[in-house]
């Protein structure tokens, strides 16, 4: 690169075409924003300044209707060595002088479209947040959420959806260690895809995301730039689906997980050497959003020629190629002078670097094209935090509250139900069946570092700490959120420290996706409002501090919006892995026990759902200083080595939470169990704060001391027996015909044609 | 004695093998990259790793073949010495000639990642001398291409001379459609040329190197090669 590449002659901004009022509502900015950029800019943007501002401003990027909110979380203190949002991923202190990055992000609208490709590059896109921070990623998990399981839309959804992270984790070599899969209604047309994942990186190896150095020079790494998911963040995923939303399969970007594999070896070895300055990865928005956002940290700016950006097709213009969500490119700033080191790494690992701009002192981003400046723009005038706006929309209760609020249980006829065959008919369904045939698709393996999959939470040993790991899941029950969307935001962030306590972990950090409607709806914006409400207080209660993580909104068709659906995703930290601790029944004669409170709840119930097709009720209710003791408590148990399973009542409830220990016991060990009162609220309520523990006689009694002192609810109600599962002899059967029914449920249901 | 460990750049169990190797089995172990030329004269057996070695969007292995490393590893094994293609280092070694047949997609057209039971159809190998004859090993598999397949005369030859290693199998070790999870013709799971200094195998013994992750039945392996050279 020579000084003649910036030498422009003209130094007016030249625009392909005219921009008005009408390019930029065509962009997706409002009557309101275009003035306001006009105004910011003291003329008439060029085309592709305007298009910038399109992407940097939407919803995706600029956080525009959330940020307000967001920032009332807690997102700094305990272990967090960033602030949330501060990086490309949030950074958690383990000790020793190593860190876990994580992360979680959407990619709904892409895989609603394009299942395989969105699903795909939903993951690759998550793991370059990871190591770009120079983080290598040590595990992967999915929240996924679809229609229900009887349309054949719904298996081409499902299958292009796994098929799509199957392709791109296994072969980029990071084990799928977990997540979760919900069918319902709701998510028919708007189907959920939410990729996490999780690095480890020693604390002094870190890399930011800022630019600096004036005279700096600035490389584009990775692919080449083609004209793939241009308008993917501004039109495609900030705003709702309709009738055209089918011709915009061209913005949803293709992912080459061999590629990102190169990427990442790179990313790492070059972040090592010490010459980076700063790295971003491209996703969203492309080198628009890697620019100016870099530049805005660094309070600098860069020059840049987009005719020195390797591109897959001749002829692009610079408003395509500050747009183009080509997949597997990383912007970084390399110290001036050690440019060839950075350039032998990326020979070594066969990957294009090229370098296209440099870094100024004036703030400005300034793009150059066919030997025209094509804009001028100040870095912090397109980004959160700078100028990019920032609303607070109105919020209004929703009308259906006032009826599944009220909806009275003794209306409907639960009584005449067989507990039998409800039993078996939970078993069946899809959100609670077994997922083999989506995880046995996963490599969950590879680096071996995967402790187990089986239970709660994921487990990870950390080969760089001996003796120590992660425990790691993703939760959201959204029928609780839609039905309080206050207490169901409580019950996610719960139900997700919950679950990596019964692993063993004290949980440490979340980070979260929050999935919404459209926020210009007022009903749904108050559910995202009070959902904040809930998870902030939540998480300052469990002290598990926000990282950071991704907003979805506009997650709704024809005017039907999804269920609000905050997903959580938690990282446990298990200092000794010796005291680990899992679900499944280990000893026959060993002594069943339910920790907790039973309210015999059955607002948005599966099995209300299964048996009504309604979802409906109070939400459960959770007390988090309830909660709070229970999970200390179990904690407390697990370490001193008394207890031999933890499980938690979820869906489906106390029955299925003891067939689950039984279907996943290597020897086929059941129970017998005997309550005061097998009825259908005790058997299949899904009451929160509670947790299913067996044990052997002689902890017995020390079990019980430690309840008595925590002052913690303890019922014993049965013991682990051979082969048979049976509850007050109404529900008997054998452990193997569990299996088979948990099993085959899923199978069956794919194998069928609608 | 001494491992080394190809690393192609789509190799992704190549840290797994130099760890199972290095850490699990004590042995001594080194990376061989695949743009390097020569091969250090102190290496006793290589290990192609899984993963994608160069993409594998055309067929598994099938670029591989034409790496500067190979080059080398072929003359390597053609001079008796040790070497070990696991999952894509096997579809390697088969795309490269080094071992008969093919790796074709899985009959459920899916990616399988999964506990299998193998059984030892051979111990008079410098790879399963630990192991006696029908022993049973628990081991996972993850691959999309294992399905094992090559010509009638080909599999007669690879069964009258004791060439296949490795067959899926129940858990009590009964040999059946039912426990053959990619569809291999006889459950073939693993074999090793005429000399028997070349194995493959799709399973992957090293991530059952280490009682933490739930099972050591591989490091057998590795432990049967470093006996032979110590």
């Amino acid at each position: 690169m020579n000084s003649s590449d910036f030498s422009f002659k003209n130094n007016e901004i030249f625009s392909e075409t005219e921009v008005n009022e009408t390019t930029a509502l065509e962009l997706g900015l409002t009557e309101d924003e275009y003035r306001q950029i006009v105004k910011v800019l003291g003329r008439t943007p060029s085309y592709t300044e305007i298009g910038i501002y399109g992407v940097m401003w939407s919803e995706h990027c600029s956080y525009k209707n959330s940020i307000k909110q967001l920032k009332t979380l807690p997102r700094s203190g305990g272990r967090l060595l960033v602030e949330a949002g501060a990086e490309n991923a949030g950074l958690v202190d383990i000790g020793n002088g190593y860190a876990i990055a994580f992360k979680i992000e959407s990619h709904n609208h892409p895989s609603a479209i394009e299942p395989f490709e969105g699903a795909a590059t939903g993951v690759g896109g998550i793991l370059r947040d990871i190591f770009s921070m120079g983080a290598r990623p040590i595990a992967a998990l999915n929240s996924l959420r679809f229609g229900e399981l009887n349309s054949e839309r719904t298996k081409f959804l499902l299958k292009g959806v796994v098929h799509g992270i199957s392709h791109y984790g296994n072969s980029f070599g990071v084990p799928t260690v977990g997540g979760e899969i919900y069918f319902e209604k709701c998510y028919q047309d708007n189907p959920l895809v939410n990729a996490m994942a999780v690095g480890i990186v020693r604390t002094d190896k870190t890399a930011t995301a800022t630019a600096s150095g004036e005279g700096n020079p600035v490389f584009i790494i990775g692919s080449s730039t083609g004209r793939d998911g241009i308008h993917g963040a501004s039109l495609l995923a900030s705003r709702e689906f309709d009738e055209k939303t089918d011709d915009m399969r061209p913005t949803v970007q293709v992912g080459d997980p061999f590629a990102e594999k190169l990427l990442l070896e790179a990313s790492i070895e070059l972040i090592e050497s010490g010459v980076i300055v700063g790295i971003q990865d491209m996703g969203a928005a492309g080198i628009s959003c890697s620019t100016s956002e870099m530049s805005a940290k660094g309070e600098v700016g860069m020059d840049v020629n987009l005719d020195l950006v390797p591109l897959r097709e001749k002829n692009m213009s610079a408003y395509e190629i500050m747009l183009s969500e080509s997949q597997e490119r990383m912007l970084i700033i390399v110290d001036k002078g050690r440019e060839q080191i950075a350039i032998d790494i990326c020979k070594k690992w066969d990957i294009p670097i090229k370098q296209i701009g440099v870094i100024n002192g004036n703030g400005k981003l300034n793009i150059f094209r066919n030997g025209n400046k094509v804009a001028e723009l100040n870095a912090d005038s397109l980004v959160l935090g700078g100028s990019a706006p920032q609303y607070d929309r109105e919020a209004v209760r929703p009308e259906y509250l006032n009826e599944t609020e009220n909806f009275d249980f003794s209306t409907i006829d639960i009584n005449s139900i067989n507990l039998s065959e409800a039993f078996i008919k939970l078993l069946n369904s899809p959100n609670i069946a077994s997922k083999r045939w989506v995880y046995e698709q996963y490599d969950s393996q590879v680096r071996t570092n995967t402790v187990s999959i089986k239970g709660d939470a994921a487990i990870i040993r950390l080969k760089e700490l001996p003796g120590k790991g992660i425990a790691v899941c993703t939760d959201c029950n959204s029928r609780y959120v839609y039905l309080n969307p206050y207490q169901g935001a409580m019950a996610s962030v719960a139900e997700a420290a919950r679950n990596v306590v019964c692993a063993g972990a004290t949980p440490v950090a979340i980070t979260n996706c929050l999935n919404f409607g459209n926020p210009y709806d007022k009903e749904v914006y108050w559910q995202f409002k009070e959902v904040i409400r809930g998870m902030g207080d939540a998480c300052r209660k469990f002290n598990t501090p926000v990282t950071g993580g991704n907003v979805s909104f506009h997650n709704e068709s024809q005017k039907h919006a999804i269920f609000p659906t905050p997903v959580i995703g938690m990282l446990g930290v298990i200092e000794n892995l010796d005291l680990r601790s899992s679900a499944d029944f280990k000893n026959e004669n060993d002594k069943i026990f339910v920790l907790g409170w039973d309210r015999e709840e059955f607002g948005g119930s599966e099995f209300i759902k299964i048996y009504f097709n309604k979802v409906t009720g109070q939400a459960p209710v959770l007390d988090i200083d309830n909660e709070i003791n229970l999970q200390a408590t179990t904690l407390e148990l697990i370490n001193q080595k008394l207890i031999n399973s933890a499980h938690d009542c979820s869906e489906g409830g106390l029955a299925i939470t003891l067939a689950e220990k039984a279907i996943s016991s290597g020897a086929n060990l059941g129970c017998k169990i005997v309550l005061e009162n097998a009825t259908a609220a005790a058997l299949f309520g899904e009451s929160q704060s509670r947790i299913v523990i067996s044990a052997a006689d002689e902890n017995i009694e020390k079990i019980k001391e430690i309840c008595l002192k925590n002052n913690l609810p303890l019922l014993q109600i049965g013991e682990v027996v051979k082969n048979t599962f049976s509850i007050n002899n109404e529900i008997e059967f054998s452990v193997e015909d569990l299996r088979s029914n948990y099993e085959n449920a899923i199978p069956n249901l794919i194998n069928k044609k609608f | 004695m001494k491992f080394g460990v190809v690393v192609f750049p789509g190799s992704n169990c190549d840290h797994d093998a130099f760890y199972a190797i290095g850490t699990n089995a004590g042995a001594n172990v080194q990376y061989l990259w695949h743009k390097d030329s020569t091969i250090p004269s102190d290496i006793d057996c290589i290990i192609l790793p899984g993963g994608f070695s160069y993409g594998d969007y055309l067929r598994c292995g099938s670029i591989a073949k034409y790496s500067p490393i190979m080059r080398e590893v072929i003359n390597f094994a053609s001079k008796g010495g040790y070497l070990m293609g696991i999952c894509n280092g096997f579809q390697i070694l088969t795309e490269s000639g080094l071992l008969p047949g093919a790796l074709l997609r899985n009959t459920s057209l899916n990616f399988a990642c999964k506990d299998v039971f193998l059984r030892i159809e051979n111990n008079d190998t410098f790879y399963t001398n630990n192991f006696s004859r029908s022993d049973l090993i628990r081991i996972p598999i993850a691959h999309g291409e294992g399905n094992y397949f090559a010509e009638p005369e080909t599999i007669k030859e690879l069964e009258d001379n004791d060439q296949v290693i490795f067959r899926y199998c129940s858990p009590e070790g009964i040999i059946s459609d039912e426990y053959n999870p990619n569809g291999s013709i006889n459950n073939i799971a693993g074999i090793v040329n005429k000399n028997k200094n070349i194995l493959g195998l799709m399973p992957h013994p090293e991530r059952y190197s280490d009682e933490l992750l739930g099972c050591n039945d591989g490091i057998a392996i590795f432990l049967s090669l470093i006996r032979r050279f110590n």
